[in-house]
Order: structure tokens, then C-alpha cells, then sequence
């Protein structure tokens, strides 16, 4: 099944050439971002992501590092495993976006060299966690990184996450139980979750439910389906969690499906 | 029409409230209160909350008209034109769940072509649960054939939760009309090996196992 093409007269190496020049920043930052869509993960593609990931010359007004961003996001989509250390680095870049992009790239990419320098950013604790004065965002992008932890299997870090289940920003509190589910399996971080799908905020509902979707918790498919938000965002995690589900099962010989893949069809049928 | 041909005081009463709610929240229970009548006589008043740009009244209204069922499909289709896009949209999912078989070449449309893929997804599930045995014997077929036609080209959509809505829709049909059975189970069986989501390969395995030996 093709992809559809956003832009159709834009090549691979069209791309290629827009990421690589430096005159035209908007061009750049665009071809960055086409490369991790379509996910064209080749030796050209990657060099010149990883120069973009170092880049100087793209500044936003704030002193960000927008190119950075996008490469950073890109290189966390094309499986190469080569660029960890990179990443690894821009995780210290003083670009806040930047650090999330980063946290969020090396929790795609899978690699276990991510988890000492992802824990390193949760010292201190709730007391570091603070938002940052002028600045709409926290120290540091703690639902990527505690997210990144979870996904990387990184048990040494449930010590250091528990704390964040208190955090005063829900998010982060659900990024905390969606990792805690996925690190020890206990059912009472899947429930917090659940009980985060009955909450007044339809935005922080719909967070609750993408991490409820995350942890494969069978019983959350039945609370997914009857929350109140819109049966798109409901199929999307419901989808994760059969993923998710899935994987942890041992594969069986059994060609037909099991009771909790018909359970949870069923609740998306209903939600078409 | 069938229940009361004149407005009742209370549904009277009801409508009003849908059009004088002056907040978003008093709105959408207003609707939901309408709606609970499953009255035909509701039916204009839903139809023009759709065009109201707010999405939990306009749920509710969809509910409601789907509810109601046959008695409200002549004055969504008759006012199906001027409808803005939003209201077009909500009007589509009205019929997609509401099965009267005077809706197919309006979700035919949707399901290959609309812009939003929450509208192509209801629209394709919406074909397939058409209720075609409440036509003349003669025009079945051709309805039959329609939609199992559709929804195999809906299989090439390039959104997951597009063509899982087509294959729900293609097994639907399968069941009521059997000698689809056969050439789906054709289809499915190759098409599985190309589908790159596993969900949907896993609703394709689903449906062979509930369309069963042939």
C-alpha cells in the first residue's frame, strides 16, 4: 500500500539537496521533516540529519534550535541505531524542544544505551521538576523521558519514576503510570489510568486514554470505549492496546483468535 | 411519519430549549433531551443543530437521528445540498448509521471520496449494514453488488481505520447475502498478505473465522 505523497513533485532528492544546503532554513526544516515521514532512512539521509541535529544557524525568536527539532524527530523514525550517541547528546541541548524531541526519537530507536542518560534527567526529583519561570514548560520534558523509560524496559528507573505519580501536572502523572504498567505489570497503575478516563478535561482524558493505549491493560479497552471522547482518538488506542497486548503474549501455534483479540474488535466495531 | 402528526407541547417545549441554550453545555443537553424523544417530529431541529459548529451537540443530534431511524432519511436527504461541509459531514454519519438502503449512492461518495477519514470510515461501515432486503427482490442485487464493489475498492484507502470500516461492512454483507461468502473469502485471503497494520489483519482473520466454511 503507497503512502500518501503530501507533495508529489518533491523527490527523495530534492530532500536531500534541501537539507543539505543552508541558505534557505525553511526549505531545510521542511526536508528534514519529509525524510522521518516517509521514513527514507539511507546513509545521505542520515549524515545530513545529523549535521542538521548540531545546526547554529536556525534560531527561532526564543533562541530555540527548530531544525534541531525536526531532525532530531526524523532520525527517531528511520531505525538506525547508529545515530544513539548523537541523540544521546542532544538530550543536553539547551533547547527545551530540542531534549523532548531527543527523549522521543531514542524511545523509538529502542536502544538500551538511552537508559542511563534518560534517568540522569530525573534526578532531583519533584523538587527539580518545576516549570520554568517565562517559560509555558517544565525543567526538563519529563513525559518524554519517564515515556522513553517505560518503552526501553528500563526496570532501574522505577525508583526514580514512582515519585512523578504526584507530580501536579496530570500528564505527567499518566506518563508515570502508563511506565510504572509497562516496568512492574501491576494492575493499580493501569487502574489509575482508568480512573484518569473519568476526569472533566477532555485534553487530559485524551492523554489518559493514549497511555492507557500504551500499556496493552486489557481491562482499559472496555473503559476506553465508553469514555467520553471522539471514536477516532478511541480506535487509535484501542489499536495500541491490541499492539501492545499482543506483543507481550507468547506467540502461540493457535491460528485462531484469542478471546481478548475478539473483545477488543468488538469494541471497535462499535466505535466505526 | 409515524407517531404524532402535530408538535406535542412537550416536544414543543424541547425544541425550544435546543433554540434558545446560550452556552455550549446547555446546548448539548438540550439536544441530548430532544433526542431521547426519538420523535420524527424532532428530526428538523437535529438536523440543524449538525450545522451548529459544536461537536458534542452534534454527536448527540446524530444519535438521535440514527434513533429515530427511517422516518428522519427524507429530510436529511432533502436538505443534504445546503448543507455547509461540517453539517454535511455529521448528516453522512446520520445515515451511515441509520441503514436505509436510499442512502447508497450518498455513502458511496463518502466512503471513496470524502475528505475527512472519521466520514470515509463511518460511511464504509454504513454500506455494508445497508438494509437491502426491505427492496423490491429485483433491486437487491444490483444494491448488493454496489456496495460489495465499493468497499473493495474502500480497501485500498490509505488510512488503517478506513479499510478496517470497509472490512467490517464487506463481512456484514457477506452474512446477510451468502453467495458473497466466497468471492470475500477470495479476496480477503490475498489481501491479508498486503495489509501492512496488524489490526486490520487481525479484523481480516476475525472475519474469515466468523464467515466461516463455505
Amino acid at each position: 500500500m503507497s503512502e500518501p505523497n503530501l507533495n508529489p513533485a518533491y523527490t527523495l532528492d530534492q530532500a536531500i539537496a534541501n537539507l543539505q544546503q543552508t541558505e534557505d532554513a525553511s526549505a531545510r526544516y521542511y526536508a528534514a521533516w519529509w525524510i522521518g515521514r516517509f521514513r527514507a532512512a539511507q546513509p545521505e539521509t542520515i549524515a545530513a540529519l545529523l549535521v542538521a541535529l548540531e545546526d547554529e544557524t536556525d534560531r527561532s525568536p526564543d533562541g530555540g534550535y527548530p531544525l534541531r527539532r525536526n531532525a532530531a524527530k526524523a532520525l527517531g523514525k528511520l531505525g538506525d541505531r547508529q545515530v544513539v550517541p548523537a541523540l544521546i547528546k542532544a538530550l543536553e541541548c539547551e533547547d527545551y524542544y530540542v531534549r523532548e524531541s531527543a527523549a522521543q526519537a531514542l524511545e523509538g530507536l529502542g536502544d538500551a544505551r538511552a537508559m542511563a542518560p534518560l534517568m540522569a534527567k530525573l534526578t532531583g526529583g519533584l523538587a527539580a521538576a518545576q516549570l520554568v519561570e517565562g517559560k509555558p514548560h517544565l525543567a526538563q520534558p519529563y513525559e518524554a523521558i519517564i515515556e522513553a523509560l517505560g518503552t526501553l524496559q528500563a526496570v532501574e528507573s522505577i525508583g526514580l519514576i514512582e515519585p512523578f505519580l504526584e507530580h501536579f501536572s496530570p500528564k505527567v502523572q499518566y506518563a508515570a503510570a502508563r511506565a510504572l504498567f509497562q516496568l512492574t505489570g501491576d494492575n493499580r497503575y493501569g487502574d489509575l489510568l482508568i480512573t484518569a478516563l473519568g476526569g472533566t478535561d477532555l485534553q487530559l482524558r485524551r492523554s489518559a486514554m493514549m497511555d492507557l493505549g500504551a500499556t496493552g491493560y486489557l481491562p482499559g479497552a472496555q473503559a476506553i470505549a465508553k469514555a467520553f471522547a471522539e471514536n477516532s482518538l478511541k480506535l487509535i488506542a484501542l489499536r495500541d492496546l491490541w499492539a501492545t497486548h499482543r506483543q507481550r503474549q507468547a506467540s502461540s501455534e493457535s491460528k485462531a483468535l484469542s478471546p481478548a483479540s475478539r473483545q477488543i474488535l468488538e469494541l471497535m466495531d462499535s466505535l466505526l | 411519519m409515524e407517531g404524532n402528526s402535530v408538535v406535542t407541547p412537550e416536544i414543543e417545549r424541547l425544541i425550544q430549549a435546543v433554540e434558545t441554550a446560550d452556552s455550549a453545555a446547555k446546548l448539548v443537553g438540550a439536544v441530548r433531551a430532544l433526542a431521547a424523544t426519538r420523535s420524527p417530529l424532532a428530526v428538523p431541529q437535529l438536523t440543524t443543530v449538525l450545522r451548529y459548529n459544536n461537536p458534542g451537540a452534534a454527536v448527540a443530534a446524530v444519535d438521535g437521528l440514527i434513533q429515530i431511524g427511517d422516518a428522519a432519511m427524507t429530510h436529511l436527504l432533502a436538505n443534504m445540498d445546503g448543507y455547509n461541509y461540517g453539517a454535511r459531514a455529521w448528516a453522512t454519519r446520520a445515515c451511515a448509521g441509520i441503514g436505509d438502503p436510499r442512502a447508497l449512492a450518498l455513502l458511496q461518495e463518502a466512503a471513496l471520496t470524502d475528505f475527512a477519514l472519521s466520514v470515509r470510515r463511518a460511511a464504509a461501515k454504513g454500506l455494508g449494514f445497508l438494509r437491502w432486503q426491505s427492496l423490491p427482490q429485483e433491486e437487491q442485487e444490483t444494491v448488493q453488488k454496489a456496495i460489495y464493489d465499493t468497499l473493495i475498492q474502500v480497501c485500498e484507502d490509505p488510512e488503517w481505520v478506513v479499510r478496517y470500516g470497509a472490512i467490517a461492512g464487506l463481512e456484514n454483507l457477506a452474512k446477510q447475502a451468502q453467495h458473497y461468502r466466497q468471492p470475500l473469502k477470495d479476496f480477503l485471503q490475498s489481501f491479508v498478505e498486503q495489509e501492512p497494520e496488524a489490526i486490520v489483519g487481525e479484523r481480516i482473520l476475525w472475519t474469515l473465522e466468523n464467515i466461516g466454511p463455505i
